[in-house]
């Protein structure tokens, strides 16, 4: 355990820790942009400069290792100079309207402006602008905000290995984007927006849907309905001042009434409804040999990456709809008749951790006409903590309020959705249970649960040992895949969720979230499930109601018209 | 005599192209009087040659011998840096043209120092000619059992390709190079690790560059303790000189260290032009300080270029007379980083963009005492705290001349106020 000397504070360091690791385990604050928790190491913005003792240059604290009798200062006037020299350098190439800009107060290079003291930047704007590219249907690039932290081209290469952005050209000129400056509609991005997860600034971000939610709010012969996907609940009490793990499911609610909705619905009732379908699905596969391993769906994530890298596996995805696209349908054709409604005057919003369902909803097989969408607005956690801050709601103070019917029945299976490994363990419980035909002993499957990329679990159904594999990421998802091509997987069962934990770590979650923030969020999961009363989908008794009062038989006809999809090799 | 010939002994006396020349005049016995020697042995003798790196940076050799003696791991490689991106340097390719085998022979060494079982040249793209006759080079070693598997049987593999350069500057920084020769982009690394622990494909590897390379064979030959009688006490050996600009004869020259630019400038390259006085030299090229005549009895050693917190090694000379504007000097150099600048940090992206529009006030004559400031200060974080070489010596022309020419500057500003009056 190497002693470093901090500011003229001996402290304690441990061996391989590098200068900034050493100093905020001793509460020093140093300031970086670049450094992310889960990414590489790149020390590219060169904010974490510190003084060296004895060393004639600075050196970057993110990653300087420590050494037995190293001295640093944090703050001495060559380091505190050159950290605003250098901020004021970035501010300098930077379109800094923050008023106007999604990250206002949200963003940490305005932190970073404020806590170096800049007032006026000394340095002259070299800006160039460059148009804003909007054609992605999820994300949206202004690279006129971009400080080339790298961190977004990281979590595309790295974490979901697929390398869509990258830095172009050199020095001044050098800018962060698509191969040959392409359209983001144009090159093969998921969606799935772990790059404007991870982004400091306002430079590449959800296309906001705030305001035509607004509108149809506002608007008199608009009936606007919203569903809660439940990886919301674990997280938007973060981006709202609330601890790490609030449960907010009743405040959810009752914002989402404050502000304006007609009904507050639980996608978790169509998550029971996917399991229902998704399970016998597996269960026909199985008995009738049909194409194993079969794959969830319900990350559109996912299924844009399969459609464009694995079209030859397409048969194996599940033909189900996702839980938000299950809502939709039904919402614009049951929901509409039951409550004698024109489903063309229904806007259906979601809440969602994710960027891709923005996607997922514009997809043209998403219409329950053929025209209209099933879903008419997708808002990120962000975009809907962003809503209620504009609403001055005090989110912590707000009274809870329950869901309306028929969603207010809901399931342990479906609330672990959110959590990696999820989806395959409501599965199980139902599926293991329908087949085996006596309850459950264990609800809990371990082996399915965890935080490894890929994790695999033998179990018993019937008698007979069925294997399954759960993966998180698209890069572990591309292991999986590969074996599946080259016939060599053994599973019958395969889950997978594009991002790191699964939705709790979704690419439209709380700015800032990290593996250790997604663990968290998982076992707050898992708690909520534990405290449930029906913790198995086919025990939803009111998904037990739609079925006999409007879709008849799980897979029977009308279930496949409205549940089910189809996928296309892009 | 000025010049003392140890690394350009033969330049002139033998064909380029014929290993048969450089067998004649001894060549490749070094590498064979290195094979019967151990390894420890070699290793002695470069610590007591206390021969530093020509390629700019003047690290000792031995240091980076050792640290790849220690790595265990398989493969290692050897590479030569002939990049020479630096404006005002082209010694590298006057050994690369005019004796290639002494660098194979000077790899052959290091390889086999090291354990190294693979080596490339990375050459500069625009060098077609020292591509060529390299090429000629290996072939000819390879033909006469030099290079391949099982080395004059000794059981000693190596052997050796040449990279063409991706036509960036920065490539000849050690880690673009390495990323440049695995098929990326180059841009340098973070650092740590170094290059000996994970270096090219993260295996160990020693770069060195060409000059210091073909001093190899002449240690091996002289012995250590030999060489290092040579030169200064801790700058040993000789030194190329690439000397350009305003002389009458530029071209490349072998001086021991501790020789003076004055005597380099008129013994050697004949002094100026008639009715011309130096003005300045620029030191090392691109990168170096900027200093006055009256400093020209200054000796070449390595001390004092770090007293300007550069790395010179690189051993250029760039002589300016008195017609020249210092501030079109200096737009020029301040253009050239802005343009080479791979673009991966803030202080070099960014901030030679600034230095340069702050000298284009100069050169127009619009600049205020502000700019002097903000010049000042700009140049320094761009020095301190850049990522890698490139971006920490963009700056060192300006500061040396902020130091030596600071007169010049407020001169200027004050032609400014009138011209604006
Ligand atoms: C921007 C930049 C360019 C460089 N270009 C070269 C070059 O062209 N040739 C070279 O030998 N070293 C160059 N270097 C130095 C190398 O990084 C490295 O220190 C050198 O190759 C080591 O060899 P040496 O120890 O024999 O000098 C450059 C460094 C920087 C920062
Ligand atoms: S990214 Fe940050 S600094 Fe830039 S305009 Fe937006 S809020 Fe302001
Ligand atoms: S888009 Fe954002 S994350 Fe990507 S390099 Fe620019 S600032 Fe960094
Ligand atoms: S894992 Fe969840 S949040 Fe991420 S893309 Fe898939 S559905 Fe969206
Ligand atoms: S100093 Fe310049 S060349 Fe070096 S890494 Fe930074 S931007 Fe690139």
């Amino acid at each position: 355990m190497p002693t470093i000397t901090i500011n003229n504070l001996e402290v304690r360091a441990d061996a391989g820790m590098t200068i900034l690791e050493a100093a905020r385990a001793h509460n020093f604050k140093i300031p970086t942009l670049c450094h992310y928790p889960d990414l590489d190491i790149k020390s590219d913005c060169r904010i974490c400069v510190v003084e060296l003792i004895g060393q004639k240059g600075l050196v970057t604290a993110c990653s300087t290792p420590v050494y037995e009798g190293m001295a640093v200062k944090i703050n001495s006037p060559r380091a505190l100079n050159a950290r605003k020299a250098i901020t004021e350098m970035i501010l300098a190439n930077h379109d800094a309207e923050c008023t106007a800009c999604v990250r206002n107060m949200n963003c940490e290079l305005q932190r970073l402006a404020e806590s170096t003291g800049i007032v006026k930047n000394r340095f002259e704007s070299i800006l160039e602008v460059k148009p804003v590219d909007k054609s992605n249907p999820s994300l949206v690039r202004n690279s006129n905000r971009c400080i080339k932290c790298g961190r977004c081209i990281d979590a595309c290469k790295t974490i979901q290995g697929i390398g869509v952005l990258d830095i172009a050209g050199r020095g001044h000129d050098s800018d962060v984007t698509t191969a040959f400056g392409k359209a983001l509609a144009d090159v093969f991005c998921t969606y799935c927006g772990q790059c404007s997860a991870v982004c400091p600034v306002g430079a590449i971000m959800e296309k906001d849907s705030t305001d035509v939610v607004w509108e149809a709010i506002d608007h008199p012969d608009k009936h606007v309905i919203v569903q809660v996907a439940p990886a919301i609940r674990v997280s938007l009490g973060e981006e709202l001042g609330l601890a790490l793990g609030s449960i907010v499911t009743g405040k959810i609610v009752a914002a989402l009434k404050m502000l304006g909705f007609s009904k507050v619905f639980d996608t978790n009732f169509t998550a029971d409804l996917t399991i229902i379908e998704e399970g016998h699905e597996l269960i026909n596969r199985m008995k009738n040999g049909g194409k194993l391993p079969l794959i969830t769906s319900c990350c559109p994530g996912w299924v844009r990456y399969a459609e464009h890298q694995y079209p030859d596996l397409l048969d194996n995805l599940s033909t189900c709809k996702s839980p938000q696209q299950m809502f939709g349908a039904l919402a614009k054709t049951y929901y509409a008749q039951r409550e004698n409604l024109n489903p063309k005057d229904i806007f259906v919003v979601s809440i969602m951790p994710c960027t891709a369902k923005k996607y997922e909803a514009s997809r043209p097989e998403m219409s329950y006409n053929g025209q209209d969408p099933d879903v008419d607005a997708v808002l990120t956690t962000r975009e809907l903590a962003k809503m209620i801050k504009q609403m001055g709601i005090e989110f912590e103070n707000l009274r809870e309020q329950k869901f309306d019917k028929p969603d207010e029945v809901t399931t342990g299976a479906a609330a672990i959705f959110g959590a990696t490994g999820g989806v395959m363990e409501a599965a199980l419980r139902s599926v293991k249970e329908i087949l085996d035909e006596r309850p459950l002993e264990q609800l809990e499957f371990d082996r399915v649960r965890g935080y490894e990329g890929i994790r695999e679990a033998e179990v018993t159904i019937k008698g007979e040992t069925v294997k399954v594999a759960v993966a998180h990421t698209l890069s572990q998802a591309k292991k999986i895949a590969d074996d599946i091509r080259l016939g060599t997987s053994p599973y019958a069962f395969i889950e997978v969720m594009a991002c790191p934990g699964g939705c709790v770590g979704g690419g439209g979650q709380p700015y800032g979230t990290t593996h250790e923030k997604s663990r968290e969020r998982i076992q707050t999961i898992y708690q909520v499930d534990r405290l449930m009363k029906v913790r198995k989908s086919h025990d939803n008794a009111a998904v037990a109601n739609l079925y006999s009062n409007y879709l008849g038989e799980p897979s029977g006809k009308l279930a496949h018209t409205l549940l089910h999809t189809k996928y296309t090799p892009r | 005599m000025l010049e003392h010939k140890l690394i350009t002994k033969h330049i002139g006396n033998i064909d380029p192209l014929s290993i048969d020349d450089y067998v004649g005049v001894g060549g490749y016995a070094m590498f064979k009087k290195a094979l019967g020697m151990t390894r420890l042995d070699i290793h002695d003798a470069f610590e007591a040659s206390k021969l530093r790196g020509r390629g700019g940076a003047g690290f000792p050799v031995a240091i980076k011998l050792m640290a790849m003696a220690k790595e265990t791991r398989k493969p290692k490689y050897v590479i030569c840096n002939a990049d020479e991106g630096e404006p005002g340097n082209f010694k590298d390719r006057y050994l690369m043209e005019n004796n290639p085998h002494q660098i194979i022979e000077g790899m052959l060494i290091a390889a086999y120092a090291t354990g190294s079982s693979h080596g490339y040249l990375y050459i500069r793209g625009e060098y077609a000619q020292s591509m060529a006759t390299m090429q000629q080079a290996i072939e000819a070693a390879r033909q006469a059992g030099y290079l391949g598997s099982n080395i004059l049987n000794s059981r000693f593999d190596f052997d050796l390709e040449i990279r063409s350069g991706a036509g960036s500057y920065v490539c000849g920084e050690e880690f673009a190079l390495l990323e440049s020769i695995e098929g990326k982009a180059g841009r340098t690394r973070v650092k740590p690790p170094f290059p000996t622990a994970k270096g090219l494909f993260n295996q160990p590897t020693l770069i060195n560059n060409v000059e210091t390379l073909a001093t190899f064979p002449v240690i091996i030959a002289m012995g250590g303790e030999a060489y290092a009688k040579i030169g200064t006490p801790t700058s040993t050996g000789t030194k190329l000189i690439s000397l350009s600009g305003n002389v009458r004869k530029k071209g490349v020259y072998e001086v021991p260290f501790g020789v003076s630019m004055r005597k380099i400038i008129e013994e050697l390259g004949g002094g100026v032009g008639a009715g011309r006085k130096i003005q300045m030299i620029q030191l090392g090229g691109a990168c170096g300080p900027i200093i006055p005549e009256y400093m020209l009895d200054m000796v070449i050693d390595f001390e004092r270029f770090e007293e300007f917190e550069s790395k010179t090694g690189a051993g250029a000379i760039i002589v300016i007379d008195d017609r020249h504007d210092m501030f079109a000097i200096l737009e020029q150099v301040s253009e050239f980083f802005t343009h080479e600048s791979c673009g991966k940090c803030t202080p070099c992206r960014e901030g030679n963009v600034h230095m340069r529009n702050v000298l284009r006030r100069f050169v127009n004559k619009t600049a205020t005492e502000q700019d002097l400031l903000m010049l000042e200060n700009q140049a320094r974080v761009i020095h301190q705290t850049s990522l890698c070489g490139l971006g920490q010596t963009a700056p060192t022309a300006i500061i040396s001349t902020l130091h030596y020419f600071r007169f010049d500057y407020l001169n200027r500003i004050e032609d400014s106020m009138q011209e604006v009056a």
